[in-house]
């Protein structure tokens, strides 16, 4: 009996412990889409800064185009796409997923970056 | 640097003071303004100031024709907040030339972020040139956001594809080339399978002495690929034209005048009308160069083509709008 006692404790107290554990990655998933992190990447002299750019799930990165000339932040991959960004203008996406997000400017392919999730 | 050419004649194999193998290297920086007459595929040059020292002759042909490119028409930034206003100049350059020529080639950048307004302003200023017929190719700032389709249906009547077409001037063959679609990460221009297959066909029943004169906005030679001033595939499309005797390449892009020989092929790149930009790698970047004022019309301008038809002759002029 005392034995059945002290599992069924056990039992709870995992529970307990693995519900508190699921709760705080809710809490902290919901806290990030609340408050994303501040993420900059930064478009001079025909590149970006910086050109690896590492984040945590569900982080927004805005890209600003400080050029004189119009660039666009492109996914490679097909996840994101921006309208053409002239001098000053941002963009902004979120990363829900954990990945690794290469991108270019579609205008200048030699511009290329990437955002790592993680 | 127009003196420097015959410095860099190799070997000269017809005793015309012309190296046809050799490397005819004119970079006659936009500004001191270069003048080319090309001879049996071989591209002579002469700066702006010694046009009056040709014989009409040798200054005329019996076609030419101008290029004009990187209007950028949208631009309002340093070092020029009034790109119609070179655009115009440009025009009233070309309706100053002594025979007015066939035709404008405008090898793209018409726009600067593709917007009605900016290609309708383009349309409405080049209306004031003598010559009526434009030929145009689009620039990367000519398809933004739509992949190119305002373009097309603004400039692309009767082309293939993605704007693609060639047209036949007194006995010369000319072809409108697009790479400036479907670029890919950390690549170079490109012109795709279905263009170059097009391009092939199109030249297949031409003569061999037939001129051609290929117009495309980035350059179809390797100027700079750290800088993206280049094509990945253009080198099929060359193959495909080698049978040819005298092939010109006319691109813009890179804001600057360059030419250079390769065998029976001419490269020559035009001055922007709106913005200079820096020489291959002396830049962090290839963004507009900002040059003073007074110095910003030295850095802009056209280009006059004379072909002179029997003689398979092709002249190439750049003008300064100064």
């Amino acid at each position: 009996m005392r034995r059945s006692v002290s599992i069924a404790v056990l039992v709870a107290a995992l529970v307990t412990g693995m519900g508190t554990i699921a709760m705080g990655q809710n809490h902290f998933l919901a806290g990030a889409q609340e408050k994303p992190a501040a993420t900059e990447v930064k478009i001079d002299n025909f590149s970006f800064g910086p050109a690896t750019l590492t984040v945590p799930v569900g982080a927004s990165v805005t890209w600003t185009n400080r050029d004189d000339i119009p660039h666009t932040v492109v996914s490679t991959d097909g996840v994101f796409k921006s309208k053409v960004l002239d001098t000053d203008e941002k963009f902004t996406f979120t990363f829900s997923k954990a990945g690794t997000y290469p991108y270019f400017c579609s205008i200048h392919p030699k511009m290329t970056g990437k955002v790592v999730v993680q | 640097m127009a003196g420097k050419v015959k410095d860099e004649i190799l070997y000269d194999h017809n005793h015309d003071g012309i190296d046809r193998r050799g490397f005819l290297k004119c970079m006659a920086w936009a500004g001191t303004g270069a003048l080319c007459v090309m001879s049996g595929g071989v591209l002579k040059s002469y700066s702006l100031s010694r046009l009056p020292e040709l014989s009409p002759k040798e200054a005329m042909g019996e076609l030419s024709f101008v290029q004009i490119s990187d209007s950028h028409m949208g631009f309002n930034k340093p070092a020029n907040p009034d790109v119609a206003g070179t655009l115009k100049a440009a025009v009233n350059k070309i309706n100053a030339l002594s025979a007015a020529p066939e035709f404008v080639l405008h090898t793209g950048d018409i726009s600067h972020l593709s917007k009605p307004e900016e290609f309708d302003t383009v349309d409405q200023i080049l209306k004031g040139a003598k010559p009526q017929d434009v030929f145009y190719v689009p620039g990367e700032h000519d398809v933004l956001n739509d992949d190119g389709k305002q373009f097309l249906e603004r400039y692309g009547k009767g082309s293939k594809g993605a704007g693609w077409y060639s047209f036949d001037k007194k006995g010369a063959h000319f072809i409108g080339l697009v790479n400036v679609l479907n670029l890919k990460a950390g690549g170079l221009g490109t012109l795709g399978h279905e263009q170059l297959e097009w391009l092939e066909d199109d030249v297949k029943r031409l003569k061999h002495s037939t001129p051609i004169v290929v117009f495309a906005h980035i350059p179809l030679w390797s100027v700079y690929p750290e800088w993206g001033w280049g094509t990945e595939d253009s080198a099929v499309a060359l193959a495909y034209l080698k049978k040819f005797g005298s092939v010109t390449v006319l691109n813009g892009h890179i804001h600057q005048v360059m030419q250079k020989v390769e065998g029976n092929v001419t490269f020559h790149t035009a001055c922007s009308t709106a913005f200079p930009q820096p020489e291959p790698g002396k830049a962090a970047s290839p963004g507009p160069m900002k040059v003073p004022a007074e110095q910003l019309k030295s850095v802009l301008g056209i280009t006059d083509v004379n072909y002179v038809q029997g003689q398979h002759a092709l002249a190439v002029v750049d003008s300064t709008l100064a």
